[in-house]
């Protein structure tokens, strides 16, 4: 066990790119927890497409040892946390278990949305924070202006923000030495029933589920008999130990301490992130707070283009779910789709990197529906129910009334944008709140605004009305009801679940005729005229014809040249492979992409 | 045509030969032809003749084509020595069509005289249209006049089929201005007269200016077209007998006719497509490629494709379909009726099937028809793959 005296536990708070692994690599190195040999660019991000996109999916955390000029020696535990606002709650609980954040900010970018987002949650998790400017070699750099927005958010002089650039080592040695004098070593009671916070787990092939935990009070020993307090379970620890980044097992975890632990459970959801580990024999009268069901805010509808890959897409997603206890899903049927699955994501970052990940990991092709969010739906009897897909809203007269997801959304911007994102937030049906001016140049943006408004393409346009510069964050504030309609798209009479879309009433008829004009253009001609309709229960809103085609004859045969003529039709055969019969109507896959893209004009 | 006339070309043997010359290329052709290439005329015609004295001796010919390329550009002597090649080694049956094609500026009082009596019968004029601005974009070299004159000069000359192919669907064609074409045609009361729609081949000077943004045709104009040629032609008594030909009665092309009846057609010069003995094969297509293989004594053909049982019926519909007395429907008619694809297709009215014939009712829609004929599969080797995954169950 260590002393707590010696213990600093901290995170990064970063937003993407703004160099949080750059800068933990260096600390590694600093402190020799890993050698030049070892030293991969950026060892803590080990999943392939966190190397990739430069994010950070899952948290891991690292020991290290220090010794400070003084000639103390002490333990250090950087606990990683994810960037992502889909992955808010977890950042919480790595938060939770820190008693410091090092909030780092690019020197050339200032404050992104997530970063104060994050900064807001270290606050009022009561951890100290200390502000940095990263980054300050580059060409481009601004330190003062980053150094006084972080003043700013903090309070405090700009000139007591560190400057550093982890890629140099710059200022790095300063870093350490504050984070030793400014957080607080932890002072949990050693003698005290043993509360241990699981801030997160993974899945090891060989040795199940793995959980990293941080002991609050009491102490953990090898081999104790061990509750999980939120889901009631009981498992042994077969294994604790530290991660220096190696897995070291240790006879105990005193107070303080930070490390994993291996219960020989092989499912990750029966080990809860955020749940309390105490001793079975000896429980801690309450819980750490903070608990929270993992919950799905963004559903869509995964369905593979080759129908005969359903059982492989299933597999994909078990196997994904061994790491990913957040990913839910049930079986759904489209009748223009076939056979797939409904997938419940935590935000829009999470949706797509599984879907990514379901590519390239597991070389599926696949076709993802609209996203949308779960309605709740109160039936006549006054019950309430929640709906996660467009096709299972009961029909007006089944239904007293429709309520939707709202989301405090902040939006940070140079002031420049303001007027466009304002439009933007309000098109969408956002109510702006407060807006704040960091500085003359930077403004943070409030408002509420439907989940469903941005789950599809706001973020995209929000880039592109401000050229990347806004960044923006969000969180859930509950249901409220709305005028919501479903709008139906109709080809040749029958509607086609996959272009289904609750929208708001007011903006049903813009849908409804952007929906039936995209896919005018994308629907082939085929043997019989083919209406396009968009549809409110039996009322017809909006209306496009795809004519008969009239002429698909080759002229000649090429002087005899049969083969040719086969071949040829032959390819133009092989294109049609890609489409979908929907009812007698042959859609091509491409379509179902490309009638939900965004674009500029809505 | 009775079905039972056209079926009977299935026995018929038939052969083309290929000329490649031309004055210019026009820009929609993307055969095998040169132009400004004339020098090999001679050295060309020799290599022929050797292709074809070299050649397995069949049975006398009942239908002979000269195709191109502008056969018309050669010498009369050195057509002579081609068909004196295929006299010699197979004979022409007294009574067979011998076809030519020839360009209408070629087509002089004394040349069709002397075609005429090397042994022509039937010449087919490379007419296009009697618009002088659409012949301008498609790169001809001739006008209305030379048509009519030409049309004459075969007349005169004892021709017993002229013939007159005709281009629609040109960008920037009227209806009225195909209208014009199709009444010149009917009033110069030709035997034969193919309508071809307009088409982009990848590789042509029209395939790359269309590429670059130049209008391509326009298949609903197309379709226009086709029905006014269609039905203005069957009021002047000329009969559709394939998707693009049109004749008087007796007046059909033998040689065509025997292609899409699957029947045997020998094929000589670059670029030409043969069918013998279930083999589709084909020669070299660069000329000069073509000539230095017959030179060194080398076969020319580069490729093979042999067709039996199952592959050898689904071509029987795929070139029996484009006839408008269909096909015997038989196994693959069978197939296709019952096939998903074969049931939309008659639903829509594309294809049906009378008096024991399986048809293409809707000629502009036939690759439609075309497609689904090539994605059927076996019925014999599905019930044999069936039978035995319930082997491999048991087991």
């Amino acid at each position: 066990m260590t002393d707590q005296a010696r213990i600093r536990n901290f995170s990064i708070i970063a937003h993407i790119d703004h160099g949080k692994s750059t800068l933990a690599d260096r600390l590694l190195e600093r402190t020799g927890a890993v050698s030049q040999r070892e030293m991969r660019e950026q060892v803590l991000d080990t999943m392939d497409l966190e190397r990739e996109r430069g994010i950070t999916i899952k948290a891991q955390s690292v020991r290290l040892a220090y010794t400070s000029p003084a000639g103390e020696e002490l333990v250090l535990n950087l606990i990683d946390t994810p960037g992502h606002v889909d992955f808010s709650y977890e950042v919480s609980r790595s938060l939770a278990a820190c008693e410091g954040a090092l909030l780092l900010v690019d020197a050339a970018q200032g404050v992104q949305a997530q970063t104060l987002a994050n900064a807001y949650l270290a606050i009022d998790a009561g951890l100290e924070v200390i502000p940095a400017v990263n980054k300050i070699d580059l060409a481009a750099a601004d330190p003062e202006a980053a150094a006084a927005e972080l003043a700013g958010i903090l309070g405090g002089s700009p000139d007591d923000v560190l400057r550093l650039s982890a890629k140099t080592g710059q200022g790095v040695d300063d870093l350490l030495e504050t984070l030793v004098k400014e957080v607080p070593a932890p002072s949990g009671d050693p003698d005290a029933p043993l509360r241990a916070l699981v801030f997160d787990s993974y899945f090891d092939a060989y040795r199940g589920v793995v959980c990293y935990l941080r002991v609050v009070d009491g102490s953990l020993g090898s081999g104790d008999s061990l509750r999980f307090m939120a889901t009631g379970e009981v498992h042994e620890a077969d294994e604790i130990g530290w991660l220096t980044p190696k897995a070291v097992p240790v006879a105990r975890l005193g107070p303080g301490e930070v490390g994993f632990l291996i219960t020989g459970v092989k499912e990750i959801d029966r080990i809860r992130v955020g749940d309390t580990i105490t001793h079975a024999q000896r429980p801690a009268a309450t819980a750490l707070p903070g608990y929270e069901e993992p919950k799905p805010m963004v559903f869509s509808g995964l369905f593979p283009t080759d129908g005969d890959d359903f059982e492989k897409l299933r597999d994909a997603l078990e196997k994904l779910r061994l790491n990913d206890a957040s990913l839910v899903w049930q079986p759904e049927t489209s009748k223009a789709l076939g056979f797939g699955f409904r997938c419940g994501f935590l935000g829009l970052l999470h949706m797509e990197i599984v879907r990514e990940r379901l590519e390239r990991e597991y070389d599926l092709d696949l076709v993802a529906t609209a996203p949308s969010v779960a309605y709740r739906v109160i039936m006549p009897d006054g019950e309430e129910t929640e709906i996660r897909s467009p096709q299972d809203l009961p029909e007006p007269n089944d239904r007293r009334g429709v309520s939707e997801p709202y989301v405090k959304a902040m939006i940070l911007t140079p002031s420049e944008f303001v007027g466009p994102i304002m439009a933007l937030a309000t098109g969408r049906r956002g109510i702006v709140g407060d807006i704040s001016y960091m500085t003359p140049e930077r403004v943070e943006l409030d408002f509420e605004i439907p989940l469903g408004e941005i789950v599809f393409d706001f973020f995209d346009l929000l880039k592109s009305k401000t050229r990347g510069y806004a960044s923006l964050d969000y969180e859930p504030i509950g249901y409220r009801e709305s005028d919501l309609v479903k709008v139906d798209i109709l080809l040749n009479g029958q509607p086609v679940d996959a272009f289904s879309a609750i929208v708001h009433r007011d903006a049903a008829d813009a849908y409804g005729r952007k929906m039936t004009g995209r896919l005018r253009e994308l629907i082939p001609r085929q043997l019989f005229d083919v209406p396009i309709q968009a549809a409110i229960g039996g009322r017809i809103i909006a209306r496009e014809t795809v004519r008969a085609k009239r002429k698909d004859v080759t002229a000649k045969c090429y002087g005899g040249d049969i083969t040719r003529k086969k071949k040829l039709l032959q390819r133009q055969k092989e294109g049609k492979k890609r489409m979908k019969m929907v009812g007698s109507v042959e859609v091509p896959q491409e379509a179902f992409v490309a009638a939900l893209q965004v674009d500029e004009e809505s | 045509m009775t079905p039972e006339t056209a079926d009977a070309f299935a026995n018929h043997a038939a052969a083309y030969v290929h000329i490649p010359f031309c004055s210019a290329v026009c820009p929609y052709c993307d055969f095998a032809v040169v132009a400004g290439r004339d020098d090999l005329t001679e050295r060309y015609v020799a290599a022929l003749c050797a292709e074809i004295m070299g050649s397995e001796p069949w049975r006398p010919v009942q239908a002979l084509y000269v195709g191109g390329g502008t056969p018309s550009r050669l010498d009369p002597g050195l057509l002579a020595m081609v068909l004196d090649a295929v006299e010699r080694r197979h004979g022409i049956a007294g009574d067979a069509e011998v076809s030519l094609e020839a360009n209408p500026e070629d087509f002089g009082p004394n040349f069709a005289r002397t075609l005429r009596a090397i042994g022509f019968n039937r010449v087919s004029f490379g007419a296009q249209s009697f618009s002088a601005p659409v012949l301008s974009r498609l790169g001809r070299r001739h006008d209305a006049a030379q048509i009519e004159h030409a049309v004459l000069h075969a007349r005169r000359s004892g021709f017993t089929s002229v013939s007159l192919d005709l281009i629609f669907g040109t960008p920037g064609e009227s209806l009225d201005s195909w209208q014009h074409t199709v009444e010149r045609t009917v009033a110069l009361e030709p035997d034969h007269v193919s309508c071809y729609a307009l088409t982009v081949e990848r590789g042509t000077p029209l395939g790359r200016a269309v590429g670059n943004g130049a209008p391509a045709p326009d298949p609903d104009v197309q379709a226009r077209a086709y029905q006014l040629a269609d039905r203005r032609l069957g009021a002047a008594g000329y009969g559709r007998y394939e998707t693009s030909n049109w004749a008087r009665p007796g007046h059909e092309c033998r040689y065509n006719l025997t292609v899409w009846a699957q029947g045997e057609y020998l094929a000589f010069g670059n670029g030409a497509h043969g069918h013998r003995g279930g083999v589709r094969f084909r020669n070299l297509r660069r000329i000069d490629a073509y000539i230095e293989a017959v030179e060194r004594g080398e076969t020319p053909r580069v490729g093979e494709e042999t067709a039996s049982g199952w592959a050898s019926e689904i071509e029987r519909l795929f070139v029996g379909l484009r006839r408008t007395v269909g096909v015997v429907p038989g196994s693959g008619g069978v197939a296709l009726l019952a096939a998903p694809e074969g049931e939309r297709l008659s639903q829509a009215g594309v294809i049906e099937v009378r008096e024991g014939r399986l048809r293409v009712a809707k000629p502009l829609l036939g690759d439609e028809a075309m497609r689904a004929v090539l994605g059927l599969a076996d019925p014999e080797v599905r019930e044999n793959a069936a039978s035995a995954d319930t082997v491999s169950l048991d087991a």
